[in-house]
């Protein structure tokens, strides 16, 4: 009696295990099906960038820039505080609040900053995601996956930079649902996002949409090959990043 | 037997409602598959109709990983053909209309994916 | 046991009634927030934990503090807690429920939740705090349940309950420290990255709690007769004097720091909450309010004559809860995020809305606890346990 109730204890878990596993052994059924890496990708080992504030430096230039890509994201525009930014413009003392000068250059105090996320080389908002829905790529880009994100928030309270946005509300609320870019998703209420670094594009061969609509003015490229341009001008000119002490090794320099 | 009486009319009305979705279709017509609007431009999907038929959802989630975390977005399929892993730049550039392609089969089956919540079938956007 | 809680007076089932429905309505408001989101709340893109996340807080700490009452009790044979550690338990229970259930809330995609368990991550402190709060709640729904069975059926705890009681009482600490660790990690939150914050936090719970306890049992006895005797009283009397002297020398601490080293950054927060920043005071009445009320507490604490007078203590008790309250429930959340990571200041106030919430919240929570203390002191009364045998 107790053999036989234990043969059919065996059989049931056997069967449950084999239940389990039939689904993905019909995923399984399509053969010799992968994916690979798109030939056209732009590879890096570090991407980052290189803003000239020289040269882009005003409300409009700024502005110009975060509108193309906040279009070609499907980024609504929201008036209130509880807004969504990829790209944003500010002051010198909110973008740089650590290094602050009295009497700074009057040149400077107008200045308008383009924000955006950082792409920490080790980024607290990864560190803190407790269901690795932020994550960080094999290029150091910081990336999102929208379907796992819980709504936490957890990351925007870890990240220093601000760079971090919640959607409060369905953002289709506040999006012209005639004018979107079809070849980009847009958000669903709950989830955090920020600036992805264009991985869409990059993955056709193309760059970030700030810096083409830069003409110039922002330069981008792998920081851990001295040939990139990028590293060009990091030789040259004198760069700043936002609040370098705190360790987390943003990849956006500004030329000051 | 204790409380016979109250234990039976117990059952019974628990028997009652696990069966009213039966009770409920009584002497409706007979179910009839849905009929999905094919796309006239293409003869094959990416996999076998049957394939798709029964793992599209598998499918999609691996391609979702894969295109989003492992950045692998070119899709090589069972016969070595190459595909764009993309929901809106592939999927619904042959399904142009959501309503009578997904929408006909979800329906039917009582599934709501949420898919749309974030990617944008061709024709809400006119 | 159970079936204690389903047989009671009018008046309990009364009260049951009135929770369920508060419950009820609240939870209306609820699914408001699902359908439209936390658009609903106060919280914005430079604040985006509020007041949920306060609350849970705050409560983490109730539920750690039971651990102020099993540790003499089990660990040094304190007999005089005899009466008290089950209600301490129980009150462990429903404050993890309501955690839990503030957690819960205030995620943006709650019916993804389980994705934690799912795509496990222990790198972050929040996966750590979910499985250190469910396991607590666990820990005291096994021992609480386990010592009272016994109890009715007049017989000793059985043996392997013992190593699971020593490990809930470090359980407690972690549940706190844990959650500390929540805010003491963040890089550029100035309020929130001190090394203290741990400690302060157990000191808050250790004061905070056990005089939410004694005021809840002033409840109970008013209406079950059940009393935990006036020694235990007056021990866990001392244990809340201690810890609140702790929890008020460690903020002070936290003052020194900052306006010693008159560090900005540091300072900035204090500043915000006890004189107001850019303009924004919204906090400061309540935190000299609190100030007040913990120095007063203080004041009616130490010296032996006004600790044991009795018709005092539910005062004293009463405005420790609230000053513990508004530094770890209203603000220590908000000034974390004030300045923001700009510089500048973002108004943030609770909705309605979050409030009505809450409400569902405690509501659920003092359901939990109405029924676990309705079954505790049945089985008190059973046993003729009522009061203790010195009295």
């Amino acid at each position: 009696m107790k053999q036989s109730r234990r043969n059919f204890l065996k059989f049931a878990g056997i069967s449950a295990a084999g239940l389990c596993l039939t689904p993905a052994a019909g995923a399984l059924a399509s053969g010799k099906a992968h994916p690979i890496v798109n030939k056209a990708h732009l590879k890096a080992k570090r991407w980052a960038m290189v803003i000239d504030t020289r040269k882009l430096n005003t409300k409009e230039q700024i502005e110009k820039l975060a509108d193309a890509c906040h279009h070609w994201h499907n980024v609504p525009k929201i008036p209130t505080n509880q807004d969504i930014k990829w790209l944003w413009d500010a002051s010198y003392s909110e973008s740089f609040p650590e290094q602050e000068n009295n009497h700074m250059a009057e040149e400077l105090e107008e200045r308008r900053f383009p924000l955006l996320c950082n792409h920490c080389e080790h980024p607290p908002c990864v560190r803190v995601c407790p269901t690795k829905a932020t994550f960080q790529r094999a290029d150091h880009i910081v990336a999102m996956d929208y379907h796992r994100c819980i709504g936490c928030r957890y990351c925007m309270a870890a990240c220093p930079f601000g760079a971090r946005s919640f959607n409060f509300m369905d953002p289709r609320l506040h999006l012209d649902m005639d004018n979107l870019n079809m070849k980009f998703p847009t958000r669903m209420r709950g989830v955090v996002e920020k600036c992805n670094f264009c991985v869409e594009k990059l993955a056709e061969g193309e760059l970030p949409v700030c810096v083409t609509k830069s003409e110039g003015a922002i330069v981008f490229g792998d920081l851990t090959d001295p040939n990139s341009p990028v590293r060009e001008v990091l030789r040259k000119d004198f760069t700043i990043r936002r609040k370098p002490e705190l360790g987390t090794e943003p990849g956006v320099y500004y030329i000051i | 037997m204790h409380y016979g009486g109250k234990i039976i009319a117990g059952l019974v009305i628990f028997l009652a409602l696990v069966s009213l979705p039966f009770w409920f279709n009584l002497g409706s017509a007979a179910y009839k598959q849905p009929q999905v609007e094919l796309p006239k431009n293409e003869k094959n999907c990416i996999e076998s109709k049957e394939y798709m038929r029964a793992h599209h959802m598998q499918l999609l989630n691996e391609w979702r990983d894969w295109a989003l975390r492992d950045g692998e977005r070119t899709y090589i399929n069972s016969k070595g053909k190459e595909f764009t892993i993309s929901l809106q730049k592939t999927c619904l550039r042959c399904h142009t209309s959501k309503e009578k392609f997904c929408d006909k089969c979800h329906q039917d089956a009582g599934v709501t994916p949420y898919c749309w919540d974030c990617h944008v079938p061709p024709k809400e956007a006119k | 046991m159970l079936e204690k809680a389903l047989k009671g007076s009018p008046r309990y089932w009364g009260w049951i009634l009135f929770l369920i429905i508060v419950i009820g309505l609240c939870s209306l408001v609820y699914i408001n927030q699902l359908i439209h989101g936390l658009t609903v709340t106060g919280m914005s893109r430079d604040i985006s934990w509020g007041f949920y996340i306060a609350q849970f807080t705050y409560l983490v700490g109730v539920a750690a503090s039971g651990v102020m009452i099993a540790l003499p009790f089990y660990l040094h044979n304190y007999e005089k807690y005899r009466g008290l550690v089950i209600m301490g338990e129980f009150l462990a229970i429903s404050a993890v429920v309501m955690s839990l259930c503030f957690v819960l809330v205030d995620i943006g995609q709650p019916q993804r939740a389980m994705n934690m368990i799912l795509h496990p991550t222990p790198n972050s402190m929040l996966f750590w705090d979910m499985v250190v709060l469910c396991g607590y709640l666990a820990l005291n729904v096994l021992i609480g349940w386990t010592c009272l069975e016994s109890e009715r059926q007049r017989v000793h705890p059985p043996k392997w309950i013992k190593p699971i009681i020593y490990l809930s009482v470090v359980w407690g600490f972690a549940i706190h420290t844990v959650t500390a660790f929540l805010y003491a990690g963040l890089p550029s939150r100035h309020y929130w990255l001190s090394a203290i914050v741990a400690a302060r936090f157990l000191a808050a719970a250790f004061c905070a709690g056990p005089a939410l306890l004694l005021l809840i049992l002033y409840v109970v006895r008013k209406l079950t007769g059940y009393y935990q005797g006036d020694a235990a009283t007056k021990t866990l009397t001392k244990t809340i004097t201690y810890a609140m002297c702790v929890n008020v020398f460690f903020f002070m601490l936290e003052l020194f720091t900052a306006f010693y080293s008159n560090i900005p950054g540091h300072m900035e927060p204090m500043v915000f909450l006890f004189s107001g920043l850019e303009g924004n005071t919204s906090l400061v009445g309540w935190m000299w309010a609190a100030a007040a009320c913990c120095i007063l507490s203080i004041i009616l604490l130490v010296p032996p004559k006004l600790r044991d007078n009795k018709s005092l203590l539910p005062f004293t008790l009463v405005i420790l809860v609230f000053g513990t309250w508004v530094d770890k429930g209203m603000s220590f959340v908000t000034a974390g995020f004030t300045p923001n990571a700009f510089n500048t200041v973002t108004p943030y106030w609770p909705t309605s809305s979050e409030i009505a919430v809450s409400v569902m919240i405690w509501s659920i929570g003092a359901l939990v606890l109405t029924i676990l203390y309705k079954i505790a002191t049945d089985i008190k009364r059973d046993l003729s346990e009522l009061t203790p045998e010195d009295e």
